[in-house]
């Protein structure tokens, strides 16, 4: 079951394509997005998000890679790194969250499943970065919302959107 | 002409292609209900389908799209580019329509 707004988020330690470890910070608003290599959900708005992790210097992002690998080799640990090698590097940090407890603490749904925490670490967004895969003029305006409404001090208006896009692939 | 939708309920995005599919259809004056929908359920049937993904549309039993052979069969969402490349997990309406002209052509 996914997080429930204002649940308080499990910490993590993981490490991104470099080997280095990142764990959850303590007193920073976070953004923390489930995503993949092979899910065309997660690539279709993959710009959109690293955008997003641009335009915030004062948010901590993560992107987590929880997909069982034998199934599905794209989402390797090598695959993810020759990707943001290939890319020249990104943004944010790409986790690899092997076990998948991560995945399975957060209640992570989809590829993409994105979740905003205040600097308190509690949940305060869930759901999709925007209404629509295909529509990249809409720049992930939903986890934008719930970044600027954390960041103020307020609640977001959207507190919950349906995750939409590949279901996570659990180890069998 | 015979048109195959072929889908896998674990990837969301097959109620929307087949609505595009659907209106393709009618807007080239062709009959929506030929469309011949089969669900794949598992990795066996995917490989045996040689399946590459959710959706996969056949016309003729040509993919509109045709997959690289590196392709693994598997239950999956497909990954699309649309015409100005983008992601998509649906085909470009444009090339499913340029797919049915083609066999129209070739009749």
């Amino acid at each position: 079951m996914t997080l429930a707004i204002r649940a308080k988020a499990p910490k993590f330690t993981l490490p991104d394509t470099e080997g280095r470890d990142h764990s959850l910070p303590e007193g920073r608003v976070t953004a923390v997005v489930f995503t993949c290599n092979h899910c065309p959900y997660a690539l279709a708005w993959h710009d959109r998000i690293l955008q997003v992790a641009r335009d915030y210097d004062d948010v901590r992002f993560f992107a987590i890679n929880p997909n069982d690998a034998e199934r599905y080799p794209g989402d390797s640990y090598e695959a993810m790194r020759e990707r943001v090698e290939r890319d020249g590097g990104w943004p944010l940090p790409y986790l690899h969250d092997e076990s998948q407890e991560v995945a399975r603490g957060y209640g992570a749904k989809t590829t993409p499943h994105v979740f905003v925490l205040d600097a308190e670490g509690a949940v305060r967004y869930a759901g999709a970065p925007d209404a629509d895969h295909r529509d990249s003029g809409l720049e992930a305006a939903w986890l934008r919302e719930a970044l600027d409404a954390v960041l103020a001090g307020e609640d977001p208006a959207r507190a919950e959107t349906e995750p939409v896009g590949c279901s996570v692939k659990w180890r069998s | 002409m015979r048109v195959e939708f072929l889908w896998w309920d674990g990837c969301p995005s097959h109620p929307e292609a087949l609505a595009e599919l659907r209106d393709v259809l009618r807007s080239e004056d062709l009959d929506p209900d030929l469309i011949e929908r089969r669900e794949i359920e598992t990795d066996e049937e995917a490989a045996r389908e040689r399946f590459p993904g959710s959706p996969t549309i056949l016309i003729d039993g040509e993919d509109v799209i045709p997959h690289d052979d590196g392709e693994p069969f598997s239950l999956t969402c497909r990954v699309y580019r649309l015409r100005d490349g983008r992601y998509s997990a649906i085909p470009d309406p444009d090339d499913v329509r340029a797919a049915v002209r083609q066999a129209k052509e070739n009749r």
